[in-house]
């Protein structure tokens, strides 16, 4: 039968092709011969940037996006330079990345480690993309982390709060700038104290995964260090949306303080409840009953309203800091889009200009290249103070904000309080206490 | 004790949430025979409503005032609500923290309005085709509206608060010889119960009370003959479906203090509604209701820490595996008929 | 061919080729140019064309051909996915293990699943199928995490055991492979202004959707393809005539758990990583969109509906507004303004919009879906050739 032949023809053309394949080992790269993945040849740059466009994050993925377009902007030498002219390292020249002028892909998570694996991949594979960048959920940040050092890519992390992020799942060519659960941890602990006394009952409401875990765990040892029993903690599904029939038997548990581990839409329903049930007003063991937010973004403050009033919670950064760097950045990003910026955008915007100087520094696109120069890298004056990317699990060692939801806010963004400052040498830990390993980085090609 | 009579309040208010959905969703498939997926999408819509009528109330004109500075440094500009400059502060203030029950008003014609058009223009073509493809249909309906919605007011929760007066709970434990502070049920969720109770029961009154309702019973068990009597049925089954849109959309606009909303919480509710409707028994208005309370009920136990120390992860599952062992032990769920829905 | 006859080995041929040339096929615009955003002819695209294909196809035996819509069959992918993962983590990086174990376990999931709920027809095997599915999506997510890796998800690493491996040179990860040919690694041709992708892990999952391709083509014309379609025609003539029907859907409904366990074990293979979302009953109800849109009940209806969806995930969803922009300099400032703000809405972020319009448009206008719309097109044509019409009708 010639169709057999046919078959067997196309198979030996298979073979001839996976052959070459075998030949030519490439992760799709056209410039394979300079030695790592996606090298610019052309006089541009292409970073890719992946964020929430659809589902819960998707503003939260907007306001990142705002950032990004802006930070791009101002490597092209564009706007009014922004964090460009406090940042304490002078080696960008707002003429692009090395002389190649910056321009950007972006792509949507969907807040799902699958889709956001899909569209990275497209970035890498179709546009060149030589660093990702974005993402509003661990989970992703994960999963895309894994995927750039599969692939021979710089990640740098948007919004990821979990420890596993630079912990137990920590890549040699990803790198964060948010803060994580155990310096919300050590930096909420003692203000507690100081504000709610050292002798608090606590009762912790915590979602069921990994970012919750890891949140519960900080907030319990470093509040139980101060003093404070912890009375109960019970777990809640993500999908959960009203949180009554969790929060109803807090009172009659003898807890005066209520810790919700929760974040996004589980956080702004959960507290919309707990306010709702008049916690707040009662008195358990002579005190007032408190609750506690330990992780706090503008976009969930928004979303709660008016409950978040006198309610304490950590922050990776807010714009009414007064330092140099962030006044910069908030008189450059309020200027262009008329509304102050977000942690998110902020996180997102410093990363790409930290990536840019590292390239700038390190004189390649090359990954390792960019890994050394970031790594231990110390830096000021982009809104945190003094700040240090350790080399060991490649995190940002900074200070971090204790805020409280202020009382009377003067516009929709003024949700926000600082209460204190918190220095880094407080919450700085040992790189090894969340296993993981960093490995070699993985130029790609 | 007092967990346990706690628990079964807080059950009988998620159940009323889900008996309203669950309601509605059978009211249209016992009048039209048409699986609505969008169901959830009209609970949604009256939700934001409720958000649209209290941005329609604080509308404002905008003045500048030199005294403050906004966070560029520039003069502050304030929004004065437009309520202040007729009715004067205090009177607008009322008017805008009244902006949830007002607007059940806002939302009655409205939902009315779009369930009608729903029906009209996409449903009505769909009475003759396989159940599968009235789902799919629908259910891009439903992806369609909250992107809409979403287009518009954007992915984040938007707070809608209940009116002062409903803020706080009520002490049942000291009302019925308790301790205080032990049994205590937020005023808004005793208004969302008492609502729903009020609203289930006027449509069973309307239905087995009223001619117009004794008319669509007698379609619901058979179309034909009604018809054949020279009986419009289809625009009474019309109204039914802007009914049972009206029961979603105030079940949606009552739940807005409970849960600030989003464009997605009606997706959030339709599984869980289906799983209530079938648990209940396709077609069985009572069985909606019945199920509504019963998962609601379940549901609040599953997530006391007593059980949850025994089974980690019950709360996950519970819905579900309520509706698994249901099933298997009574094929067509608690009150559902032979034969429908089975093909 | 193969046992087939005339019309499908013709349609089967086809779908090889289709497949072989797919690199050429979806990057028909030169790189570089405007519309090089619609090119989908890179690795990642082209292996979850023929990933979901494979899933839409298994879902296809058992929808398409008894007529029992599950909702859960997300689930089966998901375990497919994680039994894949975790014989690479614990065997070996080749892929083929992984495969054959993802199979496996997703037939005795499957099994266990369909022996309850095909105990109900109608919407109450559509609601205990999706209570299964959610059940597994939660427990992955939270309470299993020890196994499942939870929110996180789970991924190679450098510490994994391995045992069929030898230990890995110093600085290097361990990359998925097919006896040494490692899944990521592409040929690429360079003509002219375009290029083309030639991906290894692409052409291993063709070879294997085309192997199940032609699986299901057996199934559908088999004897025991005919009973089914029996069952969703008319099962309790069936059951009267003495027949137990439960065999034969139970064997579909572990039939197309088992392919969807496949296209879970591929998608490992393909891209190293497993997460719990994957389960999530929107996942599930995609491979029904997938399943309709492009054809229910046709053999290759499926595979275009996986295409379809797919290609807009991740196409559409890339488009922003700087590219519009783009596109539309030519137009002058204020309809340049005007074009975009229409355009806007439906793109980038608003994809979920395009796609519920176009899911809505087929439902209504096409029952028959993407198949039946090449079928009228093709009709068209037809009755348009001179004289054709009249022969038709005297024959």
């Amino acid at each position: 039968m010639s169709k057999i032949n046919l078959t067997r023809r196309s198979v030996l053309q298979t073979g001839a092709i996976t052959g070459a394949g075998l030949a030519l080992p490439t992760y799709l790269s056209a410039a394979s011969h300079s030695g790592f993945t996606n090298a610019p040849t052309g006089d541009t740059v292409t970073l890719g940037f992946n964020v929430p466009q659809t589902g819960p994050y998707a503003d939260e993925g907007a306001d990142e996006l705002r950032a990004y377009k802006l930070a791009v902007d101002h490597l092209n030498g564009g706007g009014d330079g922004g964090l460009m002219n406090t940042f304490s390292s002078k080696a960008l020249q707002g003429n692009g990345i090395l002389g190649k002028k910056v321009e950007f892909v972006t792509g949507d998570t969907q807040t799902k480690s699958d889709a956001a694996r899909a569209s990275a991949r497209s970035m890498i594979e179709k546009d060149g993309a030589v660093m990702i960048t974005g993402g509003s959920s661990s989970g992703v940040a994960v999963a895309v982390q894994a995927l750039c050092q599969e692939a021979g890519i710089i990640f740098m992390a948007g919004l990821t709060h979990s420890n596993d992020t630079t912990g137990k799942d920590k890549k040699a060519n990803g790198f964060r700038h948010f803060f994580n659960s155990y310096m919300s941890g050590a930096a909420l602990a003692p203000i507690l104290a100081d504000n709610y006394g050292k002798d608090r009952k606590a009762y912790h409401l915590t979602a069921d995964y990994n970012w919750g875990y890891t949140t519960e765990e900080a907030v319990r040892t470093s509040t139980e260090a101060m003093g404070w029993e912890t009375v109960a903690a019970v777990k809640t599904p993500l999908t959960q949306t009203d949180f009554s029939s969790y929060i109803a038997p807090v009172l009659q548990s003898g807890a005066d303080v209520l810790v919700l581990n929760h974040y996004g839409g589980n956080m702004v329903n959960s507290l919309t409840n707990a306010v709702q049930f008049g916690l707040r007003e009662k008195q358990v063991n002579g005190k007032n009953f408190e609750i506690i937010v330990p992780l706090y973004s503008r976009l969930m403050a928004k979303g709660a309203g008016a409950n978040v009033k006198g309610i304490f919670g950590s922050a990776n950064w807010h714009w009414s800091l007064q330092d140099e760097g962030s006044k910069a950045f908030v008189k450059s990003f309020g200027t262009k889009y008329g509304f102050p910026p977000s942690q998110a955008a902020h996180t997102t915007y410093v990363q790409t200009l930290l990536y840019a100087d590292a390239v700038e520094r390190a004189g390649s696109f090359n990954p390792c290249a960019v890994g050394e120069a970031l790594s231990d890298f110390q830096f000021d004056g982009m809104g945190n103070g003094p700040t240090l990317y350790r080399g060991a699990d490649h995190q940002c060692f900074k200070d971090v904000l204790v805020v409280k939801g202020k009382e009377n806010p003067t516009s929709e963004f003024d949700l926000l309080e600082i209460v204190e400052i918190t220095p880094t040498s407080q919450v700085t830990y040992d790189a090894s206490i969340f296993g993981g390993e960093l490995g070699a980085c993985n130029p790609g090609a | 004790m007092e967990a346990i009579i706690l628990q079964v309040l807080n059950g009988l208010d998620k159940g009323s949430a889900y008996a309203l959905i669950a309601l509605g969703l059978t009211l249209i498939f016992g009048t039209l025979g048409v699986v609505n997926f969008a169901h959830g999408a009209l609970f949604m819509i009256g939700a934001f409503c409720a958000v649209t009528l209290s941005r329609i109330i604080s509308i404002s004109r905008t003045i500048i005032d030199d005294s403050q500075t906004d966070f560029l440094g520039n003069p502050l500009k304030v929004d004065v609500p437009y309520v202040y400059d007729w009715f004067g502060q205090a009177t607008g203030d009322v008017i805008i923290d009244w902006a949830v029950p007002l607007s059940i008003l806002f939302a009655i014609p409205i939902m009315v309005a779009i369930g009608v058009a729903m029906e009209r223009g996409l449903i009505k073509h769909f009475y003759k085709r396989p159940h599968a493809d009235q789902i799919l249909v629908t259910f891009g309906l439903a992806i369609v509206l909250q992107e809409i919605i979403k287009y518009f007011y954007g992915a984040n929760p938007i707070p809608t608060p209940a009116p002062d007066a409903f803020r706080g709970s009520f002490d049942f434990g000291a009302a019925f010889g308790f301790d205080p502070n032990v049994i205590i049920y937020p005023y808004w969720r005793l208004v969302y119960f008492s609502f729903a109770a009020v609203i289930i029961a006027s449509v069973f009154a309307f239905l087995q009370f009223t001619t117009f309702g004794m008319v669509v019973r007698a379609g619901m068990a058979d179309r034909e003959t009604v018809q054949l009597l020279g009986i419009n049925i289809d625009r009474r089954f019309t109204l039914m479906f802007g009914m049972a849109a009206a029961v979603a959309g105030l079940a949606g606009v009552m739940y807005t203090p409970i849960n600030s909303p989003n464009y997605h919480m009606g997706m959030d509710f339709l599984v869980l509604s289906f799983v209530v409707v079938v648990v209940g028994g396709m077609g069985s208005l009572p069985g909606a209701v019945l199920a509504g309370f019963l998962l609601g009920i379940l549901e609040s136990f599953a997530s006391m820490r007593e059980v949850l120390t025994i089974l980690p992860g019950l709360n996950q599952i519970i819905i579900y595996l309520v509706a698994i062992i249901i099933l298997l032990t009574r094929p067509r769920g608690l009150m559902g008929r032979k034969g429908v829905m089975e093909d | 061919m193969f046992g087939l006859e005339y019309k499908d080995s013709r349609m089967l041929i086809l779908v090889a080729i289709l497949v072989a040339l797919a690199p050429f096929m979806l990057n028909p615009f030169p790189e570089g140019s405007g519309m090089a955003q619609f090119n989908a002819g890179y690795p990642d695209l082209m292996q979850r064309f023929v990933i979901f294909g494979i899933f839409a196809i298994g879902f296809n035996i058992l929808f398409g051909l008894t007529g029992y819509l599950s909702f859960g069959h997300a689930a089966f992918l998901g375990v497919g996915s994680y039994a894949a993962m975790w014989m690479m983590k614990l065997l070996t990086m080749n892929v083929v293990p992984g495969i054959i174990f993802s199979v496996l376990v997703a037939g005795v999931f499957s099994l266990a699943v369909g022996w309850i709920s095909l105990r109900r027809s109608g919407i109450y095997f559509s609601i205990l199928t999706l209570a299964f599915a959610q059940m597994s999506y939660s427990l992955a997510y939270s309470v299993l995490t020890p196994i499942t890796g939870g929110e996180t998800g789970l991924q190679p690493k450098v510490t994994d055991p391995r045992i069929l491996d030898g230990s890995l040179a110093e600085g290097t990860i361990a990359k998925a492979n097919f006896f040494g040919l490692e899944m990521g690694s592409s040929f690429e041709l360079q003509l002219g202004s375009w290029l083309f992708t030639f991906n290894a892990g692409y052409y291993l999952a063709a070879v294997v959707m085309l192997i199940a391709f032609y699986i299901s083509i057996r199934i559908f014309r088999s004897p025991f393809g005919l009973m089914l379609r029996a069952v969703k025609s008319n099962q309790q003539r069936l059951n009267y005539t003495g027949l137990n029907t439960k065999p034969y859907t139970l064997a579909a409904f572990v039939i197309s758990g088992m392919y969807a366990g496949l296209a879970g074990g591929l998608m490992v293979a393909m891209d190293t990583q497993v997460g719990a979302e994957r389960m999530f009953w929107t996942a599930s109800g995609e491979v029904v969109l997938m399943t309709i849109l492009g054809g229910v009940g046709t053999l290759i209806g499926p595979v275009l509906g996986a295409s379809a969806i797919k290609y807009m995930e991740n196409i559409l969803s890339k488009i922003n507004s700087d590219i519009l922009h783009q596109w539309f300099a030519f137009l002058p400032d204020g309809l340049e303004e005007f074009v975009i703000t229409l355009i806007y809405p439906f793109i980038g972020k608003g994809w979920h919009l395009t796609l519920g319009l176009i899911f809505m448009a087929v439902v209504i206008f096409l029952p028959g879906g993407l198949v039946e719309g090449g079928q009228r097109i093709a009709n068209l044509f037809k009755r348009k050739m001179p004289g054709k019409d009249a022969r038709d009708n005297k024959s």
